[in-house]
């Protein structure tokens, strides 16, 4: 006495089963939509459905003038929102020809660390969280909490900063800015080995993420991987070192590079990164040099005609900007190439013929951020 | 005035007033209800203690609103989810939905029969009271299979199935280990189990094997009941709540009591085999020393014991992160299951050696 | 796998796990001082926010009741959300002059991001932003604010 519906289906002629993971899902980290084909605890197949968040914010900002168009993608990755701001300042400031004070261009590489710093606190709760323990994501928040608490003293907001104007910064540091932050680095300090005792160094952890999520040299390039993904798998493509944007040609950093490619390597990575970031900080920290902290400009941007482009190292890979001006106030075309896109699609790549544990895990590794993918 | 002697005065005066078979059915509806309100109150004591010992483990406060410092907290949840519709949804096996968490309730209940709770508190001293608490454990698994087929729902048919096999493969490490107290005792009754331990717990007793077999005991009990880092049935991060999913209300609330209760029953075996159930601590030939420990009531000795226990499965749960599957079924049959065997040809030579204490 | 790689195995792993348990255990046992939530509603009192924290779009209004703003509308244009909308009028000067001034200052709290560019762009330093936060309310048109107070005229001076 079964009817169609009682019956859980199947593929016909195989064992396979389809399932929706999300868009309402605890491990997908958003509105993130996956068809997965499974046979068992084996998936089979990976497909990502999107938009369930796209707000066109590309479109929105060609109604909207240079100055505006920056806070908009805040909203983007809102984990690192201060760096996403960063690029769209720095196509702003290409396309005008503005040149930017070093204090403000000092203020910018810290806030970014700072930026970084909580992503990264932030996706190793998450990835942890994805594995079934839950006490590392409070110890993440504890120190985010921190740097949050920064942000909000000198860029009075704590998610959503839009700290950054063409030209500059918008606020001078706030003078207890250098005191906190040194605070919370040797605060950090003490922490983070902390992380390695709780989630890198544990057996399950290990197993659970070694030689999961494997993806080649080759194959991360060709995907268009950027960010600790790509450098999980020997990649060199840190912006920050190619293409060395504001102070970042004066500090000394290392690009983490590792070769296993799995989710191991990429857990590794952003491990490692949060180590570098602490020591860029460092630093610069003390030596902020004196001066305006934002270039004197026009109250309306005129942007030649012409094709702009900028990119950044976000937490989560390469963001660009490209602006066609067609020379009015606003810009005639904007597109992000946000790294989270071209990450995700390496998701089916990585996970088939794996279990089904191990997608929750991958997906945490690649450290998705669903407006991101949207836009 | 003990427990026994009140239990033995209402004993005599029902069959002394009622015809026996009437008495019988009293004393039955009497146990019900003591065990049906033990039941109430583990679950709201041991949710209680979850959250505290969670939100303590992860800087938190807990429940701090209702009563004081948030005691209640369990109560307002509890009639919550009374007052909740129990929803059945369409196209789902009703019978089978609705009969799995009474199924999951009634296993966890039996299983209450052969435990001493103190000294002369048990519902039935059986004769094979640890083979009786193993066989009838390894029945709550055909609810949680019940409630994920008849849920016509992937995520809960993949967590029952999971959690099928991994109760049918921890069973076997959790049986070997319980057998090595049964050597070293010579009985499976509880009460002689007990008995065996009046001059010291079998943990301390028993050589490398009893720690061993204790060891892998926590980690077998923390498997069958479904706990993390064995939370795969659920694996709320994968399955979104796994063989449960369709459940609400009371059904809900009977599987999350089950969970509970079963594992204050697998830490009060524990308690019993290892840890002496509610002998006190002795060492020795400190007189003074044991005469101390034995004015702390047996009861209390008992649920310090078992609340030990819990709180290290608490433990587990909040720093360990969740085994995949393989390796789930790996740890088993790779390093816990051969470990066992040869614990249990080690305690059988220290047995027949009498070299245990 | 050899039999000393099996126990070396089950060695590292058990201690891998026991360092864990250290850290919770600590935590566990040091919570009273380690504690990282704030009971929102009781700390009111001793809540502490930022002094740049933006809460809202205020216009700070003096003892006499009176402003800075203009009505020049540089804020209005330099919105992105259109969360402003300036209304002006007409006054007429002591020499009988017409002159531009503020009529009503409407504020859309419902749909403002708090970016701050209007206050940067307010050549009067009329408007500012304000560190609060608790703006809920059972209508929405409560979120529909007039900044400038009843009665209130613009200060001598500011141009």
């Amino acid at each position: 006495m079964y009817r169609e519906t009682d019956i859980i289906q199947t593929i016909p002629g195989t064992d396979e089963m389809v399932i929706n993971v999300g868009p309402q899902h605890p491990s997908t980290h958003g509105v993130l939509h996956l068809v997965i084909t499974i046979d068992g605890e084996t998936v089979k197949k990976v497909e990502p459905h999107l938009g369930y968040i796209h707000r066109s914010i590309e479109k929105m900002c060609e109604s909207l003038s240079y100055r505006q168009f920056i806070y908009t993608t805040s909203r983007m990755d809102y984990l690192s929102a201060h760096i996403n701001n960063h690029a769209c300042a720095l196509a702003v400031e290409q396309a005008m020809g503005i040149e930017v004070p070093l204090r403000a261009q000092y203020i910018r590489v810290v806030m970014d660390e700072l930026t970084r710093i909580a992503s990264h606190c932030l996706w190793w709760g998450s990835v942890a969280m994805d594995c079934g323990a839950v006490t590392p994501f409070f110890l993440a928040f504890r120190e985010r909490e921190m740097i949050n608490t920064i942000m909000e003293e000198t860029c009075g907001a704590r998610l959503t900063m839009n700290y950054m104007v063409p030209g500059g910064v918008m606020f001078d540091l706030h003078p207890n800015f250098q005191r906190d932050a040194k605070a919370f680095l040797a605060h950090f300090r003490s922490k983070i080995d902390e992380y390695d005792e709780l989630v890198t160094g544990n057996i399950i952890f290990q197993n659970r993420l070694k030689g999961t999520g494997f993806i080649s040299k080759a194959d991360a390039i060709s995907y268009g991987c950027t960010g600790p993904t790509a450098r999980g798998s020997g990649v060199s493509c840190d912006v920050r070192k190619w293409y060395p944007y504001e102070v970042y040609q004066q500090v000394q950093f290392d690009e983490i590079l590792e070769t296993a490619g799995d989710s191991y390597a990429r857990y590794l990575v952003r491990l490692a990164e949060l180590r570098q970031s602490m020591s860029i900080i460092e630093q610069l920290i003390d030596n902020i040099p004196t001066g305006d902290f934002q270039a004197k400009t026009k109250a309306v941007l005129k942007p030649p005609k012409g094709e702009f482009y900028s990119r950044v190292e976000t937490a989560r890979g390469e963001l660009g900007v490209y602006i066609v001006s067609e020379g009015g106030t606003t810009p005639y075309r904007i597109k992000f190439r946000s790294p989270g896109f071209s990450n995700l699609s390496a998701l089916d790549h990585m996970v088939r013929g794996q279990k089904l544990g191990d997608l929750v895990a991958v997906m945490g590794t690649l450290d998705l951020v669903i407006p991101d993918i949207d836009r | 005035m003990s427990f026994e002697t009140l239990a033995n005065w209402v004993h005599n005066w029902l069959y002394e007033t009622l015809h026996p078979t009437v008495a019988l059915l009293v004393e039955f509806a009497i146990v019900g209800v003591l065990i049906i309100g033990l039941f109430a109150v583990l679950g709201l004591v041991l949710v209680m203690m979850e959250r505290k010992v969670s939100s303590w483990m992860q800087l938190r406060l807990g429940p701090n609103r209702i009563g004081p410092w948030g005691w209640f907290q369990t109560v307002a949840d509890t009639l919550k989810l009374i007052v909740k519709e129990g929803m059945t949804p369409n196209n789902v096996d009703k019978l089978l939905f609705n009969m799995a968490p009474m199924l999951v309730i009634v296993v966890s209940m039996v299983i209450m029969a052969p435990i001493m709770f103190a000294k002369g508190i048990q519902i039935w001293d059986i004769n094979i009271g640890v083979l009786f608490v193993a066989a009838v454990s390894s029945l709550s698994i055909i609810g949680v299979l019940m409630a994920g087929w008849a849920s016509n729902n992937k995520y809960s048919l993949l967590g029952a199935m999971r959690s099928g096999a991994q109760i049918v493969s921890y069973e076997l490490s959790a049986g070997l280990s319980i057998l090595v107290i049964v050597v070293l005792t010579g009985s499976l009754k509880m009460s002689d189990i007990v008995m065996a331990q009046a001059d010291g717990w079998w943990l301390f007793k028993g050589h490398v094997p009893a720690i061993i077999a204790f060891v892998i005991f926590i980690i077998a009990a923390t498997a069958e009941t479904n706990r993390a880092p064995f939370d795969l049935a659920e694996a709320e991060s994968e399955l979104t709540a796994g063989f449960h999913t369709e459940y609400s209300g009371m059904k809900f609330a009977l599987f999350f009591l089950a969970e509970y209760v079963n594992i204050f029953v697998v830490c009060a075996i524990g308690a019993t085999l290892f840890l002496g159930g509610w002998m006190p601590f002795h060492i020795g030939n400190w007189e003074g020393f044991n005469h101390v420990m034995d004015y702390i009531p047996s009861s209390v000795w008992f649920f310090g014991k078992t609340f030990l226990l819990i709180f290290v499965i608490m433990w587990f749960r909040w720093t360990f992160p969740r085994l995949r599957i393989d390796q789930l079924l790996s740890l088993e049959w790779k390093y816990l299951l051969p470990i066992s065997m040869f614990n249990i040809l080690l305690v059988t030579i220290i047995a027949l050696a009498g070299w245990h204490f | 796998m050899t039999l000393k790689q099996y126990f070396s195995n089950i060695f590292t792993g058990v201690k891998s796990l026991a360092t864990g348990m250290k850290v919770t255990g600590g935590y566990f046992l040091r919570h009273h001082k380690e504690k990282i939530t704030e009971q929102y509603p009781d700390n009111r009192d001793t809540l502490v926010l930022a002094e740049r924290f933006r809460g809202e779009v205020i216009m700070t209004h003096d003892d006499n009741n009176e402003h800075a703003c203009t009505g020049c509308t540089a804020c209005e244009l330099a919105c992105p959300n259109g969360t402003i909308k300036i209304i002006t009028k007409f006054d007429l000067t002591p020499e009988g002059k017409k002159k531009k001034a503020l009529d009503t200052f409407i504020y859309h709290l419902e749909l403002c991001t708090m970016c701050n560019l209007c206050v940067e762009a307010c050549p009067t330093s009329a408007i500012t932003m304000a560190p609060t936060f608790e703006h809920s309310v059972f209508d929405r048109s409560q979120l529909i604010k007039k900044l400038n107070k009843p009665g209130s005229k613009i200060r001598e001076g500011v141009e």
